[in-house]
Protein backbone atom coordinates (compact mmCIF):
# COMPACT_ATOMS: atom_id res chain seq x y z
CA UNK A 1 0.00 0.00 0.00
CA UNK A 2 2.94 2.48 0.64
CA UNK A 3 6.17 3.32 -1.49
CA UNK A 4 9.23 2.45 0.41
CA UNK A 5 11.21 4.38 -1.68
CA UNK A 6 13.88 1.86 -2.24
CA UNK A 7 14.47 1.81 1.65
CA UNK A 8 15.11 -1.35 4.53
CA UNK A 9 12.10 -2.16 5.45
CA UNK A 10 11.85 -2.77 9.40
CA UNK A 11 13.25 -6.09 10.48
CA UNK A 12 13.27 -6.03 14.20
CA UNK A 13 11.86 -3.68 17.08
CA UNK A 14 12.01 -3.28 20.43
CA UNK A 15 9.38 -2.12 22.08
CA UNK A 16 9.29 -0.89 25.71
CA UNK A 17 6.07 -0.51 27.72
CA UNK A 18 6.60 1.91 30.47
CA UNK A 19 3.00 2.56 31.95
CA UNK A 20 0.93 0.42 33.60
CA UNK A 21 -2.70 1.95 33.28
CA UNK A 22 -4.41 -0.17 30.57
CA UNK A 23 -4.02 2.55 27.45
CA UNK A 24 -0.68 2.75 28.68
CA UNK A 25 -0.21 -1.43 28.18
CA UNK A 26 -2.41 -2.15 25.01
CA UNK A 27 -0.70 0.08 22.21
CA UNK A 28 2.52 -1.34 23.10
CA UNK A 29 1.06 -5.12 22.92
CA UNK A 30 -0.50 -4.23 19.37
CA UNK A 31 2.27 -2.78 18.22
CA UNK A 32 4.28 -5.84 19.38
CA UNK A 33 1.42 -9.04 17.55
CA UNK A 34 1.75 -6.79 14.78
CA UNK A 35 5.35 -7.11 14.02
CA UNK A 36 4.88 -10.40 14.34
CA UNK A 37 2.58 -10.96 12.15
CA UNK A 38 4.73 -8.80 9.80
CA UNK A 39 6.96 -11.36 9.77
CA UNK A 40 9.35 -8.56 12.24
CA UNK A 41 11.62 -9.52 14.84
CA UNK A 42 10.58 -8.06 18.09
CA UNK A 43 11.08 -7.92 21.77
CA UNK A 44 8.86 -6.46 24.67
CA UNK A 45 10.51 -5.21 27.35
CA UNK A 46 8.32 -4.13 30.58
CA UNK A 47 9.55 -1.32 32.61
CA UNK A 48 8.19 0.49 35.96
CA UNK A 49 4.29 0.67 35.98
CA UNK A 50 4.37 -1.73 32.77
CA UNK A 51 4.69 -4.84 34.17
CA UNK A 52 1.65 -4.59 36.04
CA UNK A 53 0.93 -6.16 32.63
CA UNK A 54 2.99 -9.28 33.62
CA UNK A 55 2.63 -9.97 36.97
CA UNK A 56 0.41 -12.64 37.46
CA UNK A 57 -1.85 -11.47 40.23
CA UNK A 58 -2.27 -7.65 38.46
CA UNK A 59 -2.37 -8.00 34.43
CA UNK A 60 -6.07 -9.26 34.88
CA UNK A 61 -6.94 -6.10 36.63
CA UNK A 62 -5.52 -3.15 34.50
CA UNK A 63 -7.99 0.17 34.47
CA UNK A 64 -8.55 2.83 31.85
CA UNK A 65 -6.95 6.22 33.80
CA UNK A 66 -10.01 8.42 34.11
CA UNK A 67 -8.09 10.74 36.10
CA UNK A 68 -5.59 13.60 35.25
CA UNK A 69 -6.12 12.42 31.32
CA UNK A 70 -7.72 15.53 29.23
CA UNK A 71 -8.75 13.19 26.42
CA UNK A 72 -11.21 11.45 28.25
CA UNK A 73 -13.28 15.06 28.62
CA UNK A 74 -14.49 14.02 31.89
CA UNK A 75 -13.91 16.56 34.90
CA UNK A 76 -11.42 15.43 37.48
CA UNK A 77 -14.11 15.20 40.22
CA UNK A 78 -16.05 13.09 38.25
CA UNK A 79 -13.26 10.60 37.10
CA UNK A 80 -12.18 10.56 40.81
CA UNK A 81 -15.63 8.95 42.00
CA UNK A 82 -15.76 5.33 43.01
CA UNK A 83 -16.37 2.90 40.41
CA UNK A 84 -15.78 5.43 37.25
CA UNK A 85 -12.88 4.12 36.16
CA UNK A 86 -13.90 0.44 36.49
CA UNK A 87 -17.10 2.13 34.27
CA UNK A 88 -14.74 3.50 31.77
CA UNK A 89 -12.52 -0.11 31.62
CA UNK A 90 -15.46 -2.43 30.78
CA UNK A 91 -16.80 0.18 28.27
CA UNK A 92 -13.24 -0.23 26.63
CA UNK A 93 -12.58 -3.95 27.32
CA UNK A 94 -16.35 -4.14 25.39
CA UNK A 95 -15.04 -2.12 22.48
CA UNK A 96 -11.62 -3.85 22.76
CA UNK A 97 -13.41 -7.75 22.55
CA UNK A 98 -15.45 -6.33 19.39
CA UNK A 99 -12.07 -5.73 17.17
CA UNK A 100 -10.80 -8.85 18.56
CA UNK A 101 -8.55 -7.21 20.62
CA UNK A 102 -7.82 -9.99 23.76
CA UNK A 103 -7.95 -9.34 27.62
CA UNK A 104 -4.01 -9.03 28.37
CA UNK A 105 -3.40 -12.18 29.84
CA UNK A 106 -4.61 -13.80 26.34
CA UNK A 107 -2.79 -11.28 24.21
CA UNK A 108 0.76 -11.89 26.11
CA UNK A 109 0.34 -16.03 25.55
CA UNK A 110 -0.01 -15.02 21.54
CA UNK A 111 2.40 -12.59 21.23
CA UNK A 112 4.59 -15.34 22.78
CA UNK A 113 3.81 -17.97 21.03
CA UNK A 114 4.08 -15.65 18.26
CA UNK A 115 8.10 -15.80 18.63
CA UNK A 116 8.45 -12.32 20.76
CA UNK A 117 10.91 -12.40 23.60
CA UNK A 118 9.17 -10.73 27.07
CA UNK A 119 11.72 -9.58 29.45
CA UNK A 120 11.38 -7.64 32.80
CA UNK A 121 13.32 -4.70 33.87
CA UNK A 122 15.48 -5.49 36.38
CA UNK A 123 16.14 -1.92 38.22
CA UNK A 124 12.00 -2.30 38.81
CA UNK A 125 12.09 -5.75 39.58
CA UNK A 126 14.40 -4.84 42.63
CA UNK A 127 12.94 -1.77 43.15
CA UNK A 128 9.36 -3.21 43.54
CA UNK A 129 11.06 -6.20 45.53
CA UNK A 130 9.50 -8.81 42.75
CA UNK A 131 10.66 -12.25 42.17
CA UNK A 132 10.17 -14.25 38.40
CA UNK A 133 7.55 -16.31 40.39
CA UNK A 134 5.49 -13.01 40.42
CA UNK A 135 5.44 -12.84 36.58
CA UNK A 136 3.71 -14.57 34.13
CA UNK A 137 5.00 -17.80 32.61
CA UNK A 138 5.64 -16.05 29.37
CA UNK A 139 8.63 -13.85 30.81
CA UNK A 140 11.47 -14.97 29.69
CA UNK A 141 13.89 -13.14 31.67
CA UNK A 142 14.79 -9.92 33.80
CA UNK A 143 17.33 -8.55 32.08
CA UNK A 144 19.59 -5.28 33.14
CA UNK A 145 19.13 -2.04 30.67
CA UNK A 146 22.53 -2.87 28.86
CA UNK A 147 21.40 -6.42 28.30
CA UNK A 148 18.04 -4.77 26.96
CA UNK A 149 20.74 -2.63 24.58
CA UNK A 150 22.50 -5.69 23.86
CA UNK A 151 19.07 -7.77 22.97
CA UNK A 152 18.18 -4.52 20.64
CA UNK A 153 20.82 -5.28 18.11
CA UNK A 154 19.87 -3.65 15.08
CA UNK A 155 16.49 -2.89 16.03
CA UNK A 156 14.30 0.09 16.12
CA UNK A 157 13.61 0.86 19.59
CA UNK A 158 10.02 2.34 20.60
CA UNK A 159 8.79 3.91 23.96
CA UNK A 160 5.19 4.02 25.28
CA UNK B 1 -3.52 -0.17 -11.15
CA UNK B 2 -4.34 -3.12 -13.12
CA UNK B 3 -1.27 -5.64 -11.80
CA UNK B 4 -1.56 -8.96 -13.19
CA UNK B 5 0.52 -11.93 -12.09
CA UNK B 6 1.20 -15.46 -14.17
CA UNK B 7 0.06 -18.45 -12.52
CA UNK B 8 -0.05 -21.71 -14.34
CA UNK B 9 0.12 -20.30 -17.64
CA UNK B 10 -3.12 -17.82 -16.99
CA UNK B 11 -2.81 -14.03 -16.11
CA UNK B 12 -4.48 -13.48 -13.10
CA UNK B 13 -5.44 -9.73 -11.61
CA UNK B 14 -4.24 -8.48 -8.14
CA UNK B 15 -4.20 -5.93 -5.83
CA UNK B 16 -1.15 -4.23 -4.40
CA UNK B 17 -0.83 -6.47 -1.94
CA UNK B 18 0.32 -9.13 -4.80
CA UNK B 19 -2.72 -10.61 -3.61
CA UNK B 20 -5.83 -12.51 -5.86
CA UNK B 21 -8.49 -9.58 -6.74
CA UNK B 22 -11.12 -12.50 -8.03
CA UNK B 23 -12.05 -15.29 -5.59
CA UNK B 24 -13.12 -17.34 -8.81
CA UNK B 25 -9.39 -17.35 -9.84
CA UNK B 26 -8.38 -19.00 -7.22
CA UNK B 27 -8.32 -23.45 -6.95
CA UNK B 28 -6.40 -25.20 -5.16
CA UNK B 29 -3.65 -25.93 -8.16
CA UNK B 30 -3.24 -22.01 -7.88
CA UNK B 31 -3.09 -22.07 -3.76
CA UNK B 32 0.06 -24.63 -4.05
CA UNK B 33 1.58 -21.98 -6.35
CA UNK B 34 1.43 -18.98 -4.25
CA UNK B 35 2.35 -21.20 -1.57
CA UNK B 36 5.59 -22.06 -3.66
CA UNK B 37 6.55 -18.34 -4.53
CA UNK B 38 5.95 -17.67 -0.62
CA UNK B 39 9.02 -20.14 0.28
CA UNK B 40 6.10 -23.30 1.25
CA UNK B 41 7.52 -26.42 -1.08
CA UNK B 42 4.08 -28.41 0.11
CA UNK B 43 0.47 -27.38 1.72
CA UNK B 44 0.14 -30.15 4.48
CA UNK B 45 -2.91 -30.77 5.82
CA UNK B 46 -2.88 -28.16 8.85
CA UNK B 47 -1.93 -25.60 6.35
CA UNK B 48 -5.61 -26.60 4.48
CA UNK B 49 -7.23 -26.47 7.63
CA UNK B 50 -5.83 -23.18 8.12
CA UNK B 51 -6.86 -22.09 4.43
CA UNK B 52 -9.96 -23.75 4.44
CA UNK B 53 -11.16 -21.46 7.68
CA UNK B 54 -10.06 -18.47 6.29
CA UNK B 55 -12.33 -19.00 2.85
CA UNK B 56 -14.87 -19.50 5.01
CA UNK B 57 -14.88 -16.65 7.50
CA UNK B 58 -14.52 -14.35 4.09
CA UNK B 59 -17.42 -16.13 2.90
CA UNK B 60 -19.68 -15.13 5.99
CA UNK B 61 -17.94 -11.56 7.18
CA UNK B 62 -15.97 -10.57 3.77
CA UNK B 63 -12.96 -9.78 5.82
CA UNK B 64 -10.19 -12.15 5.77
CA UNK B 65 -9.67 -12.90 9.90
CA UNK B 66 -7.33 -11.86 11.87
CA UNK B 67 -4.61 -13.85 14.03
CA UNK B 68 -6.93 -13.91 17.24
CA UNK B 69 -9.86 -15.56 15.51
CA UNK B 70 -7.51 -17.88 13.77
CA UNK B 71 -5.47 -19.10 16.86
CA UNK B 72 -9.17 -19.69 18.41
CA UNK B 73 -11.26 -21.21 15.92
CA UNK B 74 -9.30 -22.88 13.19
CA UNK B 75 -7.97 -25.47 15.52
CA UNK B 76 -4.40 -24.51 14.58
CA UNK B 77 -2.61 -22.78 17.78
CA UNK B 78 -0.38 -19.64 17.35
CA UNK B 79 2.63 -21.09 17.54
CA UNK B 80 1.91 -23.77 14.94
CA UNK B 81 0.19 -20.87 12.68
CA UNK B 82 4.07 -19.25 13.17
CA UNK B 83 5.17 -22.28 11.88
CA UNK B 84 3.15 -23.19 9.11
CA UNK B 85 3.03 -19.60 7.76
CA UNK B 86 6.75 -17.66 8.92
CA UNK B 87 6.75 -14.39 8.79
CA UNK B 88 3.43 -13.57 9.11
CA UNK B 89 0.35 -16.10 9.37
CA UNK B 90 -2.69 -14.16 8.81
CA UNK B 91 -0.84 -12.09 5.83
CA UNK B 92 0.60 -15.34 4.28
CA UNK B 93 -2.30 -17.84 4.62
CA UNK B 94 -4.93 -15.18 3.18
CA UNK B 95 -2.79 -14.51 0.24
CA UNK B 96 -2.15 -18.56 -0.43
CA UNK B 97 -6.04 -18.98 -0.01
CA UNK B 98 -6.72 -16.14 -2.37
CA UNK B 99 -8.25 -13.41 -0.55
CA UNK B 100 -6.91 -9.71 0.17
CA UNK B 101 -4.86 -8.91 3.62
CA UNK B 102 -6.47 -8.83 6.72
CA UNK B 103 -7.76 -5.31 7.31
CA UNK B 104 -8.29 -5.35 11.26
CA UNK B 105 -4.72 -4.94 13.31
CA UNK B 106 -4.45 -7.91 15.43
Amino acid sequence: MFENNGLEPIKKVSIIISKGSMEGVYPGLIMANGARMEGIEANLFFTFFGMEAIINKKMDHLKVATVGNPAMHMPTVLGALPGISALATHMMEKEMEKLDIPPVREFIEMIHDAGCYIYACKASVDMFHLKKEDFCKEVDDIITVGEFYETSAGANIIFT
Amino acid sequence: MNATIEILGKELAIDADGNLVNLEDWNEEIAKAIAKEEGIEELTQKHWQVINFMRKVFAEKEDSPSIRKLTKESGVDTKELYALFPKGPAKKAARIAGLPKPKGCI
